[in-house]
């Protein structure tokens, strides 16, 4: 009987396929700074946090990224402010939210970077109306929760009645 | 220093999915087709250097871990990089220090990726962001960069048909190319007309997730000279960082903007300035440069000083960057945005661009090249890697 090397019983199986699913639980320790922010979504504050050259960082870090030096004083900055970026999604992601959503950037005023939420209250079934809706320099304003989960959720934006 | 050449660089022939090998049988393909490509075999590596970027997209904790034998680095100094989308270029950075420092005289980068077997990758690429403030919004790196195209349009007065040109340009040289992903040729028409995924970004605008492997040969000077090798010459490289935070990017007193790649300019200068390019639109013959989305490209232009900023639409409707235009010719191969296997995307920028300045690239070759460049860009907008190639190691006039 000779052998073929090219031909083992192995070429002609039908490929198989594993199949898992990653369901791994986390707490994570958010620290002081951060626990003080999100205590603050509760009050209906946005803080943030003063840089040793004067900027405000929000949302509130216990070190600047552009000195590598610590923060130092809380200020409580607007709930108004301007959006700097912003996207509206239209395709669904496993495991994120169902689309439509919008999402932008906000310059609060008194602040120095941006703070990143939703944009609510929008109808954004018509692409073309919805993008203008969020467009680069339309003022918004902060809305809070009222049962705050001590999270990031606890706030979002929506546009300011006049913009 | 010592100086340091490419003398192999293999790839697959990239698509969505393989169901005739397993991940490691996938990592040893390309370690196998840069040693062939280099006519050495394993046992002339001196150090093996491997790019993957998050376990979680292959789903292996430690995937470092499976393909050793893979790569045939038992026995052998090994490294593992993850630097988001730049793993596959930081990796050859890494090999090149290896190399540089006279410490090694072969090393071979070689890995592969699989995207498209996890059906949540941007579910994974979502948690790259801050778990305190951050992760409560559906982030990822599809809306990351559809802020910075929104930010670029509205800076520059540009428009989502400056990033559809980018598209059309990528996909006419990719279907010259046997190796990449999406091969068939699109228009401006077709690229408006897809569907949008987060605006302005469309499918039109995005690449693919792709599977494959791929891998680069680096070796010393007095390697090269003792075995008669012609190696494409690395002249320059950069590195550069940027601040985790996206909001940081924008308003009066931010370093740079997130419409712009601020930092990958420095990254491009400081390699410009190892390998003496002083006049980049003259000098540069070749941009293989990562842009996985149409809109990144036109920045990642500017940031290697290809176009003034805000310019690089205006060239590419004057026809720039094109195979067969004069001036540097971008994405030869197709680029990212036509091959997208994560882990080594970098590595193949790396690789196009030596076999351009070695006049190996085949149907998209760029004539008479010398010069080229190459770049690769990881974590939201983050980490940057930059490299000037050159066919030998004359002065750049």
């Amino acid at each position: 009987m000779t052998s073929n090397k090219n031909a083992s019983a192995n070429d002609s199986s039908a490929e198989r396929f594993y199949e898992q699913t990653w369901d791994l639980q986390y707490k994570h320790a958010l620290g002081r700074t951060v626990s003080r922010f999100l205590d603050g979504l509760a009050e209906g504050k946005i803080w943030g946090r003063r840089t040793t050259d004067g900027r405000v960082l929000v949302p509130a870090r216990s070190y600047d990224d552009l000195t590598h030096e610590e923060t130092g004083e809380w200020v409580e900055v607007a709930n108004n402010g301007v959006i700097e970026m912003s996207t509206v999604v239209y395709e669904a992601f496993n495991g994120l939210p169902k689309p439509p959503y919008a999402l932008a950037y906000v310059m609060l005023e008194g602040a120095d970077t941006a703070l990143v939420g939703y944009v609510k209250g929008l109808d954004l079934s018509v692409q073309s109306v919805a993008i203008e809706a969020v467009k680069i320099g339309r003022h918004v304003h902060v809305c809070f929760a009222k049962t705050p989960t001590g999270t990031a959720a606890d706030y979002w934006f929506e546009l300011e009645a006049t913009s | 220093m010592i100086n340091v050449g490419i003398i192999g660089f293999g790839q697959s022939h990239f698509q969505t999915k393989r169901t005739d090998v397993t991940f490691p049988e996938l990592v040893k393909e390309g370690a196998d087709l840069a040693l062939a490509d280099a006519g050495i075999t394993i046992k002339d590596v001196d150090a093996v250097v491997y790019p993957l970027a998050p376990d979680a997209l292959i789903g292996v904790g430690n995937g470092e871990r499976w393909v050793i034998d893979a790569l045939g680095a038992t026995g052998k100094p090994f490294m593992r990089v993850n630097n988001g989308g730049a793993t596959g270029m930081s990796a050859v950075l890494t090999a090149w220090t290896h190399v540089a420092s006279g410490l090694f005289d072969v090393v071979l980068v070689a890995g592969a990726d699989r995207v498209s077997e996890s059906g949540s990758a941007q579910s994974v690429l979502n948690k790259m962001w801050d778990v305190g403030y951050e992760r409560t919004v559906p982030l990822n790196t599809i809306t990351m960069l559809a802020l910075s195209a929104q930010r670029y349009m509205h800076l520059y007065d540009s428009d989502e048909t400056d990033m559809a040109l980018v598209t059309v340009k990528n996909r006419k040289h990719a279907s010259l190319n046997p190796y990449a992903h999406l091969r068939t040729p699109i228009t401006v028409e077709e690229v408006l007309a897809s569907r949008t995924l987060a605006w302005p970004i469309k499918l039109g605008d995005a690449c693919p997730a792709s599977t494959g492997a791929a891998g680069v040969v680096l070796v010393s000077e007095r390697y090269a000279q003792r075995n008669n090798l012609k190696p494409a010459w690395i002249r320059g490289i950069g590195q550069n960082s940027e601040t985790y935070w996206m909001g940081a990017r924008v308003g009066e007193k931010s370093q740079g903007d997130h419409a712009d790649a601020d930092a990958l300019a420095h990254a491009f200068d400081v390699a410009y300035q190892q390998a003496g390019i002083t006049d980049p639109v003259t000098q540069i013959d070749v941009a293989e440069i990562y842009a996985p989305f149409s809109s990144v490209e036109l920045h990642v232009i500017e940031a290697a000083h290809l176009a003034e900023k805000g310019k690089s639409p205006e060239g590419l409707r004057n026809g720039k960057f094109t195979l067969g235009s004069s001036g540097p010719v971008v994405n030869p191969s197709g680029g990212t945005q036509c091959t997208n296997p994560i882990a080594v995307t970098g590595t193949i920028r790396v690789g196009e661009a030596a076999n351009q300045v070695l006049g190996r690239a085949g149907a998209h070759q760029v004539p008479h090249a010398r010069v080229a460049i190459a770049s690769a860009i990881g974590g939201d907008h983050q980490f940057y890697s930059t490299m000037v190639l050159c066919s030998d190691l004359e002065e750049i006039s």
